[in-house]
This record gives structure tokens, C-alpha cells and sequence, in this order.
């Protein structure tokens, strides 16, 4: 077995191992996404709110 | 304190802050990983199973923390009825419900080939999942009112009520029999797990407390983009 591979085995705990960082990853960015993106959106349509204003 | 809290105040020095704490977040999470993955020790029982716990522990620690966040931001609100405390309660337990979620889940994953079970319903392990749905539905009554303040005001009062769950959790190992292992970080008279095994934990859990900060500091301030958005709307 290869080194890449040995690590991926996990020592045969492989289908938990994985999936346990898996969920986090998922979960996580998910979250820092969904936060970023909504910060973003709003701040956008404040700004376009606020030019119209000046106009 | 208060001083900081002025939704004005608030906006600049979050804005002030946030690229640092993003910084350090990304640097610690990656650090935590690498070490975790790549430099931990197998445990002598567990194996590599034991990797798990770099993902768990830190989750679990969060999730009972972003708890008492949200439950300080609610009696914040209902005393002085602070608006940014409730903004910070309501924009921290999504995080939290999160947090949970990947604690259930990577407990369940490390449950099965060491306890042989993917669930026991036992005080530690049912504790942790009435605080998932004490998020959820805190998260359902803020918004379950036309008008936000009582929506806010109702789940800032079931935040607190819920508060009782968090010793009930930390002591659960201690006060009832279980197959999860007792207390063995933050104990009376050290901890009891190698050092090897301890500095990944640190890194990991101190990655997840500057990822919720950061991820926190960025909701509270879309929410009051928010607000001045409904404001501007009104106006015009």
C-alpha cells in the first residue's frame, strides 16, 4: 500500500473517519457561505438604495 | 461596554476586526486539520478512529457554548432591552444549531466502531440532541410572530428556560450511568489526555471559537444592514 492510500485507509476506519470531517467541512462552509453571501446582497442593495436617495 | 454595542460603534470596529479574526480563523483551522490528520498520534485502543475527536470535541464545545451565547444575548435583551443583543442571539444559534449538528453526527460516526452503536439514548448523548432542537425551535418561535419584537421577546424567554440543559449536559457523564466517557479536559486535577493529543484539540477548538466569532460578526452586521435597508425602504 501506498502512503497516500495508507493514510486514506485510516487504519480501517476509513467510512468514519472521513465522513465525521466531511460533515464538519459541509456544515461549516456551508455556513460561512450563506453568512458572506447575505452580508454581500445586502450591503449591494443598501448601496442602490442609498443612490436613489441622492438622486 | 454598552459604548461598543452602539449599532453605529458596532459597525466600525467590527469592520476593524473581522479581517484579522478571518486570518487567524483560516490559519488555526488549517493548522488544527494538518495537525489532527497529519501529526497527532493513533491512539493505542482507538487507532486512527481517534481522529474523529479533533472534529467532535471542539463541535461539542462549541455547541454548548454558542448556547450560553445566545441565552447571554436574551437576558441582555429582555433587562435592557439592548437591540444588538438580540440581533446577537438570534444571528449566534444557527452556528450553534450547526455546531450541534456536526457534534451528533461525527459522535455517532465515532460511536459505531468503538461502543458498537450508532446511538444510545443515554443522558449525555439525548441531553445534546434536546439542545439541537432547543436551537431549532428557539430558531422557529423568533420567527414565528408578525411582529419581530414578540418573536423575539418569546424566544429570548425559551433561550433562557433552556439554559438548565447546558449543566445537565456537562455533568450528564458524571450523574448518570453512560457509555460515553467521563469528563477529561476540563476536569479537576488536569487533564487526563496526552499532550500529543492535546495541543491538536487546543488548535481545532480555539479554530472553531475565532470561526464563530468571525462568522457572528459578519451575520450582526448584515442584520443591521438589514435594518437600515427596511428603514430606507420606509422612508422613501
Amino acid at each position: 500500500m501506498s502512503g497516500v492510500d495508507h493514510f486514506l485507509a485510516m487504519g480501517g476506519y476509513a467510512v468514519f473517519v472521513w465522513p465525521a470531517y466531511g460533515v464538519a467541512l459541509v456544515v461549516m462552509a456551508g455556513l460561512a457561505i450563506h453568512g458572506v453571501a447575505a452580508y454581500r446582497r445586502r450591503r449591494r442593495e443598501l448601496a442602490r438604495l442609498e443612490r436613489e436617495e441622492t438622486r | 461596554m454598552f459604548s461598543l454595542a452602539n449599532p453605529a460603534r458596532f459597525m466600525r470596529w467590527s469592520a476593524a476586526v473581522l479581517p484579522y479574526c478571518a486570518f487567524a480563523t483560516a490559519v488555526l483551522l488549517a493548522a488544527g486539520t494538518i495537525l489532527a490528520l497529519f501529526v497527532a498520534p493513533p491512539d493505542y485502543q482507538q487507532g486512527e478512529a481517534v481522529r474523529i475527536m479533533y472534529v467532535h470535541v471542539p463541535a461539542a464545545y462549541m455547541a454548548s457554548l454558542v448556547y450560553a451565547v445566545v441565552a447571554l444575548g436574551s437576558a441582555v435583551a429582555l433587562i435592557w432591552r439592548h437591540p444588538l443583543a438580540d440581533i446577537a442571539a438570534q444571528e449566534a444559534a444557527p452556528l450553534g444549531a450547526g455546531f450541534t449538528l456536526i457534534c451528533l453526527v461525527s459522535g455517532s460516526l465515532w460511536g459505531e466502531p468503538m461502543w458498537g452503536t450508532w446511538w444510545v439514548w443515554d443522558a449525555r448523548l439525548t441531553s445534546v440532541l434536546v439542545l439541537f432542537f432547543l436551537y431549532l425551535g428557539y430558531m422557529a418561535l423568533v420567527n414565528a410572530f408578525d411582529d419581530p419584537a414578540r418573536g423575539a421577546k418569546a424566544g429570548a424567554i425559551l433561550a433562557l428556560v433552556g439554559v438548565v440543559n447546558l449543566p445537565i449536559i456537562k455533568f450528564s457523564v458524571d450523574w448518570w450511568n453512560t457509555l460515553h466517557q467521563p469528563a477529561s479536559i476540563f476536569r479537576l486535577g488536569g487533564p487526563t489526555i496526552a499532550a500529543a493529543m492535546l495541543w491538536p484539540l487546543f488548535i481545532m477548538a480555539l479554530g472553531f471559537t475565532l470561526f464563530f466569532v468571525t462568522l457572528l460578526l459578519v451575520r450582526m452586521r448584515g442584520r443591521l444592514l438589514a435594518a437600515r435597508i427596511r428603514a430606507l425602504r420606509l422612508a422613501a
